[in-house]
């Protein structure tokens, strides 16, 4: 159940970060050329796998309780800030996460930026290295996080490597942003997960006993979507309660 | 001593974000499971009330800050 779960929620929190990086990329490749957008990606990728296989063994020697404990709790409070985020997005008071707009203002920010004359276009390997190393780095956290507390790093990092390979081969077709994908919706999904799992875990690792044992994740998913889809309802209730106000 | 810094701010905003309350709430109600849990107390129910209420009342103080925002535009 746990593994399931777990593949799930990396793919998709790996799907979101993956298309807000394409959005970075291709905005580089189109007005300073391909070669930057490669090396920029190729030093992100190393970048981001020499922190997976740096922090993976390290925290496997952790005791797990312990383990659970820390990262569970960082887990938690990870997954509140994107739970929180989400919640806002989807009750109307935090604008909804737009490629289209996002991929504009970079092609203007990027060409007004000049210079890329030189053997190496620095600028633009820089954008697009910290474009996908910083999108990459919040899979890595989950990457890790979920690998050291159920011991499934593997798993996790194939899910993240599948996300990465469906995104960039759709990203290759259409050639670009992928205003498509339900993006804040996955938000929400991801918020709920994570914030779902941090709880479960730390829980563990502080010495309590869930009811049911691995199995009551279902429950405290579910109750962390219901708090969180009531939230969502009472902003949006009061959003339109203001808006009638002011018309 | 300034890049060590940088790192630490980024690492801080990387993880706790907006709201830092929640993760001072996150502690203390981690603190509190530990302690019901080993009285006998299942602390999960401590953990899970404490974090929801948090986030709610996290969500309603950006309500209240956008609600300010918009009356001052």
């Amino acid at each position: 159940m746990h593994i399931v779960l777990l593949v799930l929620s990396t793919f998709f929190a790996a799907t979101v970060e993956m298309v807000e990086a394409l959005t970075i990329v291709l905005a580089v490749g189109v007005t300073r050329g391909w070669r930057p957008v490669v090396m920029g990606m190729t030093g992100a990728f190393v970048a981001l796998g020499g922190l997976v296989a740096l922090l993976g063994p390290a925290v496997d020697r952790i005791p797990l309780n312990s383990l659970r404990l820390v990262v569970g709790g960082l887990l938690l409070v990870f997954g509140l800030q994107w739970l929180r985020k989400a919640i806002l997005r989807a009750g109307g008071l935090k604008a909804l996460h737009d490629e289209d707009a996002i991929y504009k203002e970079e092609l203007g920010r990027l060409q007004a930026a000049g210079g890329g004359q030189g053997r190496v276009d620095w600028y633009g390997v820089t954008v697009a290295f910290k474009g996908v190393f910083l999108e990459g780095l919040e899979v890595v956290f989950i990457v890790v996080t979920f690998g050291a507390t159920q011991g499934h790093t593997g798993a996790a990092a194939l899910a993240a490597v599948a996300a990465l390979v469906v995104v960039a081969g759709i990203g290759v077709v259409v050639h670009r942003p992928l205003t498509r994908v339900p993006e804040n919706t996955l938000k929400f999904v991801v918020g709920i997960m994570l914030t779902s799992f941090g709880l479960f875990w730390s829980a563990e690792g502080a010495g309590a006993r869930w009811p049911g044992n691995d199995l009551f994740i279902l429950a405290v998913i579910a109750m962390t979507a219901a708090v969180a889809g009531a939230t969502v309802a009472v902003l949006r209730a009061g959003d339109t309660s203001r808006l009638q106000a002011l018309g | 001593m300034g890049a060590l810094r940088r790192f630490g701010l980024f690492l801080v905003e990387f993880i706790v974000g907006d709201d830092w309350t929640l993760a001072v709430v996150v502690v203390i109600a981690l603190a509190v499971t530990w302690a019901l849990s080993h009285t006998g107390f299942p602390g999960w129910v401590a953990l899970v009330v404490m974090v929801m209420t948090a986030l709610v009342a996290s969500v309603g103080r950006a309500r209240r800050a956008v609600a300010r925002r918009r009356r001052a535009e």
